[in-house]
Order: C-alpha cells, then sequence, then structure tokens
C-alpha cells in the first residue's frame, strides 16, 4: 500500500493536475483504492486494444490504398483467424472479471459494521441519524447561490452547514432510503454511491483512515435543485469524533423547541423565515411568487391569505395534487411548521396579522 | 401551363402524384423514405440545438442563461429528440430508402401503413416541443423518465407519454413493414445468408423494436396510471416500487441501444468493402454476431442499475453478460479492419465517415467495457464518463455512420453528386470538434462531476468550458452538411451510373437516379455474400 501511496501523492500533488484532474479522485478507502486500480486495469487493457487496432488500420490506409499502386487481394474469410479474435477478447475479460468479483463482493460485505448512521435523501437536502447515538441533522448546501461573489468561495457547491462527521479507522454501514424521489449517495474519495430509494433501504459501507474532509454530491436527477445538494463527510479521530458528538447533542438539547412556549409574532415571523429559507424556498422562491406551472405562488395564493385551516393541513400533509409538495410533519418541529405558516401569512403583500401558534399544530399532530 | 403538360407527357406512365398529395397520401417507398430523412435532419438541428443551449449554460460555473428547472427540461428534450426523432426515423427512412433497391423488391410490403408510420411523427414531435410551452414546461425527469420523479412533473409529462406512445407505435409499425419486406419481398435469388449486411442489421433491429417498444410504452403507461388514475405502481407510500421502473426502462432502453447501433453496423458493413473493393471479410460470422448482439441485449440491462444496489449475484451476473457482449462487438469491428486490410481503399467522404466511426466507436466501446466492471461502475455512475460513453456510441457512431450514408447514397437517391471537398471539409470538422468535445467529459466523470446539473464545482470549469466551444464548432459544422445537401441537389453535378468503382450491390444495378418505381418486376439473381450481385436477369422499373 506504501509505494501506492506515494504513486498518488507524487501523482495529484502536482499543481496542474490537481488544477484539472484527469483521473479519479484520489482514493481515501480501501474500496476507492480498489476501485482506482481496477480502473488502472481497465485503461491499460482497453488502451493497449485501442492502439493496437489504430496501428493495424494505420497501416492499412497507407499502405493497401488505391492511391500507393496496391491492388485488392480477394479472400473473405479466414476460419483460424476469426476462432483467434473471438476467443482472446474472451480471455482477456476472463482475466478483468477475476479483480472485479473481489471488487464487487468487497463492497457488498456491509456486516460487521462499528457503527449504523440513516442517510435520508430529500428533495433537495440529506438527512443524517446516528442510530446508536441518537442524533440526527439535516446538511443543506451553505453555498449563498444568489451571493454574486459565491464563486470566490473555493468549495463553491460543494460546502454544507452541517457535514456528516465520523470517526476514523471504523467501519461505517449507511442505511440509506429518501423521502420523495431517488436520490444518490456519492463521495468519490470514499468509493461509495448508492442510490437512496423511497420506500426502501439499502446499505453500503466504508472506513477512512485518514481524518479530512471529503465532498461530494447527488448523482441521480432529483428534480429541480438535484444540482445543489452535496455530500460533505469530515473524518475526524475517535476521540475528536467524541468531543464532536458530546457537543452535537448538547446543541440539541438546547435547541429543542418546547411546543408549550408562547411567541410574539414578531419572533415567530422571524424563525418562521429561516425555516422558510432551508425548506421552502427552491420551489416557492424568496419572493413568494413560486414558479408558475410549477410550483404556486404563496405571495396572494387565497389558502395563505384566507383559509387557514387548508394552509396549515397542506404544510403538514402535502399536496394531493402535487406530489412535489411533501408532508412536512414528518420533517419538522412543531414550532418550525407554526413558524412557517405564521411568516408566510405575514411576508410579502400577505398582511392577515395572524399566527399559528406551535400548541396547535402538537394538537393535531396528537390527532382529535 | 403548356410546358409543364409537355413535361407531364415525358413522364413514366405511374410518375408521382403532383402537389402536397403526393406527401400526405405517399405510398411509394423512397417518398416516404425521403420524409422521413428529412423529419430527421430537422429533429437533429433541432435537438442540436437543445445541445448547444445545455452547453452554453455549462461554459462557466454559475447560472447564466437558464434556472435548473429549465435546464433539466432541455437535457431531457435533448435526449428524447435526438433518439426518438433524429436517430430513429433516419435509420428507418434509409431501410424504406435503400432496402426495397438492395433486395429487389418493388416497394415496403405495406405501403399504406408506411404511410402512417411517418405521418405519426410530425405530431409527436409536435407534442414534444409544444410541452416547452405548456404551465410548468416540458418533462424535466432525464430522457429515462425514472419514477417517482416522473410522477410529479406538469401536464408536459403527460404530453411527452403520449409522444412516447405515438413514437412507438410508429416505430412497431416501420419494423413490422422491414421484417415482412426483408423475409417476404426479396428477389429470386437474393438468399438471406448471401443478402446484404444492410438488410440484416435491419431486420434484426426490426425484432428488437417490437420485442421492445411495447415495454416502454408500457412503462410510461405506469407512469400515466400513477400520475392521474390513483394506482401505486412506483409509488413505494401505495405497495408499490420505484425500481420497478428501472427495470421496465432498461428492459427497453438497452435493446434500445442496440436498435441505434446495429443499423450504422450494417450501413459501415456496405461501405466498407466499397471503398476498398474487396468483399467484406467475415459474412458469416458478421451476421451470427449480429444476431447474437441481438439476442445478448436483453440480458443486460441491469447494468444501468449497479448504483441501485442490487444483490451481489445479481451484479455479478449483468456484469459478465454485459463483458460478454464485447466479444460479438469486437469481431465486427476486426472484420472490418480485416476488410480494408490488403484492399484498394480510396478515400472518399463515406469511407472517411466509416473510418471515423470504426475509431470512435471503438473508444466508446471500450468505455463500455470500463463502465461493465460493477465495481468500478460505482464511480463512474450518473457521471460525466456515461455521458462520454454513450456521444462516442450515439454521434460518433449512429450519427457518422449515417452521414457515411448520406454520402454513399446521395448519388443513387438524386442523380446529384456532392460537393466532394465540402464533404471531406464536413468530415476533418466533425471528426474534430467531436472531440474536443467529448473527450474532456471523460475526465469530468473521472473527478467527480455528476451529470444532468445546470452548475458545477470549480474544478471542473477548465474542461467544460472546453467541451462547449467543442460543441458550438461541432454543431456550426453540421451548416456545412446542410449546406452541402441543398446546394448538391440544386446544383450538384449529375451523378454517373457507378459513382463509387467498389460498389457491386443490387442498388447500383438499376438506373441513376433510381426510377420512382424500381423493380416492378423482380429480377432474378445471382447473389453471393453481402449482396454482391454477379449476374441479373429480368427485372423492369416503372
Amino acid at each position: 500500500m506504501a509505494w501506492q501511496r506515494i504513486l498518488f501523492a507524487c501523482f495529484f500533488w502536482t499543481p496542474l493536475v490537481r488544477a484539472e484532474q484527469l483521473n479519479l479522485q484520489p482514493p481515501a478507502t480501501v474500496m476507492a483504492v480498489q476501485e482506482f486500480n481496477l480502473h488502472t486495469l481497465l485503461l491499460a487493457v482497453t488502451g493497449v486494444i485501442f492502439f493496437a487496432v489504430l496501428f493495424v488500420m494505420l497501416y492499412a490506409i497507407v499502405r493497401h490504398r488505391k492511391s500507393a499502386g496496391h491492388t485488392a487481394r480477394q479472400f473473405h474469410e479466414n476460419t483460424a483467424v476469426e476462432i483467434l479474435w473471438t476467443l482472446i477478447p474472451f480471455l482477456i475479460l476472463v482475466v478483468i472479471a477475476f479483480p472485479a468479483t473481489q471488487t464487487v463482493l468487497a463492497q457488498k460485505r456491509s456486516q460487521g459494521e462499528d457503527m449504523t448512521i440513516k442517510v435520508t435523501g430529500y428533495q433537495w437536502k440529506w438527512r443524517y441519524d446516528y442510530l446508536d447515538q441518537g442524533v440526527g441533522f439535516m446538511s443543506h448546501l451553505s453555498t449563498p447561490r444568489d451571493a454574486p461573489d459565491a464563486q470566490a468561495r473555493p468549495n463553491y457547491l460543494l460546502e454544507v452547514d452541517e457535514p456528516l462527521v465520523v470517526p476514523t479507522g471504523k467501519k461505517i454501514r449507511l442505511l440509506l432510503t429518501a423521502n420523495d424521489v431517488i436520490h444518490s449517495w456519492w463521495v468519490p474519495a470514499l468509493g461509495v454511491k448508492q442510490d437512496a430509494i423511497p420506500g426502501f433501504y439499502r446499505d453500503t459501507w466504508f472506513s477512512v483512515d485518514r481524518p479530512g474532509t471529503y465532498r461530494g454530491q447527488c448523482s441521480e436527477l432529483c428534480g429541480k435543485d438535484h444540482g445543489f445538494m452535496p455530500i460533505v463527510v469530515e473524518a475526524r479521530a475517535p476521540e475528536d469524533f467524541e468531543r464532536w458528538l458530546a457537543a452535537r447533542k448538547k446543541a440539541a438539547a438546547s435547541a429543542v423547541d418546547d411546543p408549550n412556549k408562547v411567541w410574539t409574532l414578531a419572533a415567530l415571523i422571524s424563525r418562521g423565515e429561516v425555516v422558510y429559507r432551508q425548506n421552502c424556498v427552491a420551489c416557492h422562491q424568496a419572493n413568494g411568487q413560486g414558479i408558475p406551472g410549477s410550483f404556486p405562488a404563496l405571495d396572494g395564493s387565497n389558502i395563505v391569505t384566507k383559509n387557514k385551516a387548508a394552509h396549515i393541513e397542506i404544510v403538514m400533509n402535502g399536496s394531493k395534487r402535487n406530489a412535489a409538495m411533501p408532508a412536512w410533519s414528518k420533517q419538522l418541529s412543531d414550532t418550525e411548521i407554526a413558524a412557517v405558516i405564521t411568516y408566510e401569512r405575514n411576508s410579502w403583500s400577505n398582511h392577515t396579522g395572524e399566527w399559528v401558534e406551535p400548541k396547535q399544530i402538537k394538537a393535531l399532530r396528537a390527532g382529535p | 401551363m403548356a410546358t409543364e403538360e409537355g413535361l407531364l407527357e415525358h413522364l413514366p406512365h405511374h410518375g408521382p402524384p403532383q402537389g402536397l398529395a403526393r406527401w400526405l397520401a405517399a405510398t411509394n417507398h423512397k417518398d416516404i423514405g425521403s420524409m422521413y430523412l428529412w423529419f430527421a435532419l430537422t429533429m437533429f438541428f433541432i435537438g442540436g440545438i437543445l445541445a448547444l443551449c445545455i452547453r452554453a449554460e455549462l461554459f462557466r460555473p454559475g447560472l447564466q442563461f437558464f434556472q435548473p428547472e429549465l435546464f433539466n427540461q432541455l437535457t431531457t428534450s435533448h435526449g428524447l429528440i435526438m433518439v426518438f426523432g433524429a436517430i430513429m426515423p433516419a435509420f428507418t427512412g434509409l431501410a424504406n430508402w435503400m432496402l426495397p433497391l438492395m433486395i429487389g423488391a418493388p416497394d415496403m410490403a405495406f405501403a399504406r401503413m408506411n404511410n402512417w408510420s411517418f405521418w405519426l411523427l410530425p405530431p409527436s414531435a409536435a407534442l414534444l416541443l409544444l410541452s416547452f410551452a405548456v404551465p410548468g414546461g416540458a418533462a424535466a425527469a432525464g430522457w429515462t423518465l425514472y419514477a417517482p420523479l416522473s410522477t410529479q412533473m406538469g401536464m408536459g409529462m403527460d404530453m411527452t407519454i403520449f409522444a412516447i406512445h405515438l413514437l412507438g407505435i410508429s416505430s412497431v409499425m416501420g419494423a413490422i413493414n422491414i421484417i415482412v419486406t426483408v423475409l417476404n419481398l426479396r428477389a429470386p435469388g437474393m438468399s438471406l445468408m448471401n443478402m446484404p449486411m444492410f438488410a440484416w442489421t435491419s431486420l434484426v433491429t426490426a425484432f428488437l423494436i417490437i420485442a421492445v417498444m411495447p415495454v416502454l410504452a408500457g412503462a410510461v403507461t405506469m407512469v400515466l396510471t400513477d400520475r392521474h388514475f390513483g394506482t401505486h405502481f412506483f409509488n413505494a407510500a401505495g405497495g408499490g416500487d420505484p425500481i420497478l421502473y428501472q427495470h421496465i426502462f432498461w428492459f427497453f432502453g438497452h435493446p434500445e441501444v442496440y436498435i441505434m447501433a446495429l443499423p450504422a453496423f450494417g450501413i459501415i458493413s456496405q461501405v466498407i468493402p466499397t471503398f476498398s473493393r474487396k468483399p467484406l471479410f467475415g459474412y458469416t460470422s458478421m451476421v451470427y454476431a449480429t444476431a447474437s448482439i441481438g439476442i445478448l441485449s436483453f440480458m443486460v440491462w441491469a447494468h444501468h442499475m449497479f448504483a441501485t444496489g442490487l444483490p451481489a449475484t445479481v451484479q455479478l451476473f449483468f456484469m459478465y453478460a454485459t463483458m460478454l457482449i464485447a466479444v460479438p462487438t469486437g469481431v465486427k469491428v476486426f472484420n472490418w479492419i480485416a476488410t480494408m486490410w490488403q484492399g484498394a481503399m480510396t478515400f472518399e467522404a463515406p469511407m472517411l465517415f466509416a473510418i471515423g466511426f470504426i475509431l470512435l466507436f471503438t473508444i466508446g466501446g471500450l468505455s463500455g467495457v470500463t463502465l461493465s466492471v460493477a465495481a468500478l461502475d460505482i464511480q463512474l455512475h450518473g457521471s460525466y464518463y456515461v455521458v462520454a460513453h454513450f456521444h462516442y456510441v450515439l454521434v460518433a457512431g449512429a450519427l457518422f455512420s449515417l452521414f457515411s450514408a448520406i454520402y454513399y447514397w446521395f448519388p443513387k437517391m438524386t442523380g446529384k453528386m456532392v460537393s466532394e471537398p465540402l464533404s471531406k471539409l464536413h468530415f476533418w470538422w466533425s471528426m474534430f470538434w467531436f472531440n474536443v468535445t467529448f473527450f474532456p467529459m471523460h475526465f469530468l466523470g473521472l473527478a467527480g462531476m455528476p451529470r444532468r446539473i445546470p452548475d458545477y464545482a470549480l474544478q471542473f470549469t477548465t474542461f467544460n468550458s472546453i467541451a462547449t466551444i467543442g460543441a458550438f464548432c461541432f454543431g456550426l459544422g453540421q451548416l456545412i452538411f446542410l449546406y452541402n445537401i441543398i446546394f448538391s441537389l440544386r446544383h450538384g453535378k449529375p451523378a454517373p451510373e457507378h459513382p463509387w468503382e467498389g460498389a457491386n450491390t443490387l442498388e447500383w444495378q438499376i438506373p441513376t437516379p433510381a426510377p420512382y418505381h424500381s423493380f416492378v418486376e423482380a429480377p432474378t439473381l445471382e447473389v453471393i455474400e453481402n449482396g454482391v450481385i454477379v449476374g441479373m436477369h429480368g427485372g423492369k422499373h416503372g
């Protein structure tokens, strides 16, 4: 392994190649190293075949042309040659199949894990739940998309507000599913890509040796903002990870909203604005105008300005007519739902002055 | 109008009807073939404009021209229009034009059905294009229309589904026509194991179309009922399975790849022998390779789904089956090179495009072998590597073979020669800029750029900019083709009876340009492999 590392280092730290990567990303896991080596093998084999074909063809083009005075020889079959060029490619494929099979089996060996994390794809963000540790959070794109200098950020479109933090040296098993449509969780350096399928669980695994930050993206078209739901994995030494975990739990505990808290209208609206920006803005837009034909406008909408019960109903349980509007009661807390409804009823040209209290949502959730 | 009447007197007994009726009520295989080809050319340019919109957006990071939802509509429509509007109709058009001439048939077997097959195309193209104008825009779920994403879209998706139904009916009727014509209307002496490779590949392709287009129709109908009639085929919340859609779609989708590749193999197998002045090497093994590719193409579909988390045994089965398909494909490439070997080659435009085809299709085939390795596909699936791969197969493969075919048969179809310098310019220009456009996409995919995204991280900028420049130049170069065709139709030099010295199949034994009604009486033929005519008796043209 050591020589491979050195080889990668030589190759990837060259400034030019770093800027314009010509190959798979530097692998950070055993699995990614195997995939990298498979690609190198395939590139070598297919390269040799291509140049052999090219050479024979060019030779014929140069020597067997009419303008060079060559006359055609009228042969049209040769059984021995034909058997040979059927058999040799077959044998080459058998040789490739051995390491390929081993890697497939290794990729599927997800048992014996040290830790299980549930990954859920949403339009258009990821949720990570540490099943054994009882911690879970959403991970959104954190590049400000409308900021004029966004492209000055070195990790433009590849940064999130809350990365997936994992300990190094541990076998991490991911359980993947999705909430709405199919997404795909891809982090090239970890050698992992697995579709997240609504209603089903699929698993995959990785184990990172070196601490570091690894970036990837959703790789299955999942609608409008498919290009804007990156994945960031931060591998930390186990003791660092424990420290992060303790801090994260504490932060989660203090952030839990008491649904019985009584809010002022202004406070609820500003809380709702945060929720709106994280969850609603992709479709309904910052100006509440939506996208005509696809996503309805909230500004001046009948439901948002008049029918409060229908407004709460559609936010909590989703739209019957438009599958793109999910049931938010599964994703947001009582306070968040109340806040975002209040925000929508008091923004843009909507001035209802009405608000919804978290305990109303709590009561609705509990059922009549 | 005296002059026109004078002209009419000189027309053969069964001359074409005049005016619009000739086209609306067309039953002549040449007229219908021409309409197919013009339709395909139009769709090729429309699809090309969509592609240039995509590349323009991807020239620099950031969103410059199109919002993400419109971008997704562009990629979806580009794919659908190129596959169903350009490439498939172009091959059907060529088969219409050339098959009866190559096997000595008076026309296609079902002339009226032929008319209907064609006239279903313009309305379905209109549905696809008009869907941009309806609320919510065109379908934006990718050309694969994966559920459950495709159950979310607006009415543009319904129009797309209906368009696919129409296109499917059209393709199936065209395929029935090809099968019956090839099996029943061959002139005496033209045996199956001697007929031209183009007839063979069209025949196998037609069987593939009949087998899989109804499967696609089923898949999109299930999406339609999920959308509007409360079924839950692909909705997990109602007991359905989103992955079921992918299995059904790719059971159609993979044979579809060969529906677009096999006729290309047929064209190349006619052009290479002609310009090498040598018989096709290994004709019999070519026929078997074609048939085995057709059969194997039904057993490899799940290699499009390696990232969905199939069990290890399933991954291994589909990996081995996919690798296996490289063997008959390799046999074809070797046979073409063996045909060139020891020939007396000349390099007119059809031959240049055929050689370009072999080289670039080999690259696409080899990157296909790389993708077939399931363990490695985990890195490459859904990335720009795949985009590079299938454009090598479909642009440098299917499209280049079509250019080769048009340049090859243009004198026979029209009685005019194309401009040789312009054709050669078209080839070298396309060859160069094609590679500038699509080769860097391999690097983008390896480095981790997903496909179907309107904006990208900064490390992907250079290669995206190069690809965009390449795409615009490639697109511009196709105007050379358009100009060449239209100019030559009007002012081209008259074609000699035998424009290509080495051409020896049946279509070259009839007058140039091909008479409106050819082989009204079947000739008696002496044929050897690949449709080479060594003797012909009788045969009358109307």
